[in-house]
């Protein structure tokens, strides 16, 4: 019985029945062939053997005991610190003013294609098609709507990168360039990236693009270099209708938990199970 | 021990030893430590350069502007949006000054009439809104007052103006139907305009015998569509012969 107070494993409590049949079919077995082999191990000692080794063994592979235990917990106290941003669709004007701020804090290339922010112009036509267009990402306005037809109605969506609690891009990355903070923003170790261009791919919501100059995947990092000052991405800082709100989840003396509480929030494409962490408030059900 | 085995267990602690010697110059400092990834990667991050100051910080030197500005229709509108990043002017205030753009092209990317924008916001057709003139000469920026003209309802609502400026109600004002509260140009969602709220308002000229001889279209009331509201299938600033 020491041997299991030792090894503590259900595996070896298992096989510690196995002794009594051990023996049985050990009495069957042919003398003759029995007397040919030199030296033959005992199955109990074999397996008392085993048993020992186990402890050893484990801890060579380094399995901690009770790990899913302990990221229960560490789950648990993370969910207070999670940032996060609410977007009311209704109170955008499609005046590019956040996608400007973003390149000029984040350095952004000025060129088209370029975005960690932008906007898109939603026209719904009585007939039923839905045309949605960001020229330049809406940073120089947006043309007048061509004449295809009545327009039942029309609206304006900000989007950047969700942040996603489950990020597609994350889990491929083949290298862990890109992760996930503990304050919930999902960032990417610009000298890590190899710049394969994987999580371009993984990203279900087109908001990752590859650095012309760095050959390095890039993407909104929720202004990270301002957040710990108290200050709000820059987007946020400038939105002139209050568009955008930025918080931490679960911090009730914040903006983000009255725009929770007062609006009726989605998320965009859900059913990905991404689990974001950019709310929308006004979203009409056309919006992917 | 046999001599096979002893080679094979030779061979397998080489082939471990040069993994991990491999792992211990490829794997970067710091990896690991928070999750998997490169924990030095969020400091670097945490240390890039602001260009946006924040309205906080401008405030700390031109409080008589942002007194103004907090109280008015702007107040939600920071001073970096106008002003352009200001985090170097903070930093150096004498060397380094903020643009002041007072050109028109300025305040059209948000109050150039778009129809995709929000209604209520207030927005100009900047072909037909007083051409040439710099908006400044009129408004003040850090508290924008509504004009006061006679098409003052067309300044916001602009598409509703266009529609019925080619609509049988074009003659009509729009205080004809709405009583609107002085309060509503300044508090434009807080305080709103009335609006009809029962058929006889639209009998009063729509009725059968109130303006008989005028050409205006004419119903009787008492049979034409009496279990709904006149709105419910003709369009007020549109108004078109219903269905």
């Amino acid at each position: 019985m020491k041997k299991k107070e030792v090894t503590g494993m259900t595996v070896d409590s298992g096989m510690t029945q196995d002794p009594g049949t051990t023996v049985d079919s050990g009495m069957k077995r042919d003398p003759e062939t029995t007397e040919t082999m030199e030296k033959e191990v005992d199955r109990r000692a074999f397996l008392r053997a085993c048993g020992l080794a186990a402890p050893v063994i484990l801890a060579v592979l380094k399995v901690p005991e009770g790990l899913i235990g302990q990221e229960a917990i560490e789950g648990a106290e993370r969910e207070a610190l999670l940032y996060a941003m609410g977007v009311d669709v209704q109170k955008c004007i499609g005046c590019g003013r956040c996608a400007v701020a973003c390149k000029t804090e984040n350095r952004v290339p000025p060129e088209e294609h370029f975005f960690n922010t932008w906007i898109e112009r939603y026209v719904i036509y009585s007939d039923g098609r839905v045309v949605v267009d960001s020229p330049n990402g809406g940073i120089d306005g947006f043309p007048e709507l061509p004449e295809e037809g009545e327009t039942l109605r029309t609206f304006f969506v900000p989007k950047l990168c969700n942040h996603c609690q489950n990020p597609p891009c994350v889990q491929v990355c083949p290298v862990g360039a890109t992760f996930i903070t503990e304050d919930g923003a999902v960032l990417v170790d610009e000298e890590y990236c190899i710049g394969c261009r994987y999580c371009v791919q993984a990203c279900p919501y087109g908001a990752r693009w590859i650095h012309p100059e760095k050959h390095v995947a890039a993407k909104c990092t929720f202004c990270y270099q301002r957040l710990d000052e108290g200050l709000v991405p820059a987007c946020v800082e400038v939105c002139p209708t209050g568009a955008r709100l930025f918080g931490q989840l679960g911090n009730r003396a914040n903006p983000l938990e009255r725009f929770r509480r007062f609006n009726e929030i989605q998320v965009l494409k859900a059913h990905l199970n991404t689990e974001p962490k950019v709310l929308y408030a006004n979203l009409d059900g056309e919006v992917r | 021990m046999p001599q096979q085995v002893t080679r094979l267990l030779v061979a397998f602690a080489l082939v471990g030893a040069a993994l991990l010697i491999a792992r211990y110059f490829l794997v970067p400092d710091t990896f690991g430590e928070l999750g998997h990834y490169r924990a030095a990667a969020v400091d670097s991050i945490r240390n890039l350069q602001k260009s946006y100051a924040g309205r906080q910080e401008c405030a700390l030197c031109h409080g008589d502007v942002e007194a103004v500005r907090s109280a008015s229709n702007h107040r939600g509108v920071s001073c970096e949006v106008c002003h352009g990043p200001a985090a170097q002017h903070v930093a150096n205030p004498m060397e380094v000054k903020p643009v002041i753009d007072r050109r028109r092209t300025l305040c059209t990317i948000c109050h150039a009439y778009n129809p995709s924008r929000p209604t209520g916001f207030p927005q100009i057709d900047p072909v037909a809104h007083n051409p040439q003139t710099p908006c400044i000469a009129c408004h003040r920026p850090h508290a924008p007052e509504p004009p006061s003209t006679p098409e003052e309802c067309g300044a916001c609502h602009g598409q509703i103006a266009r529609q019925k400026a080619v609509s049988h109600h074009a003659a009509l004002p729009c205080t004809t139907c709405h009583q609107v509260p002085e309060e509503h140009k300044t508090s434009p969602r807080t305080v709103q305009p009335t609006r009809p709220t029962e058929r006889a308002f639209c009998g009063t000229c729509h009725g059968e015998p109130a303006m008989a001889g005028s050409g205006i279209p004419q119903v009787d009331m008492r049979t034409h569509g009496e279990r709904y509201l006149c709105w419910q299938c003709h369009y007020p600033h549109f108004p078109e012969v219903g269905r």
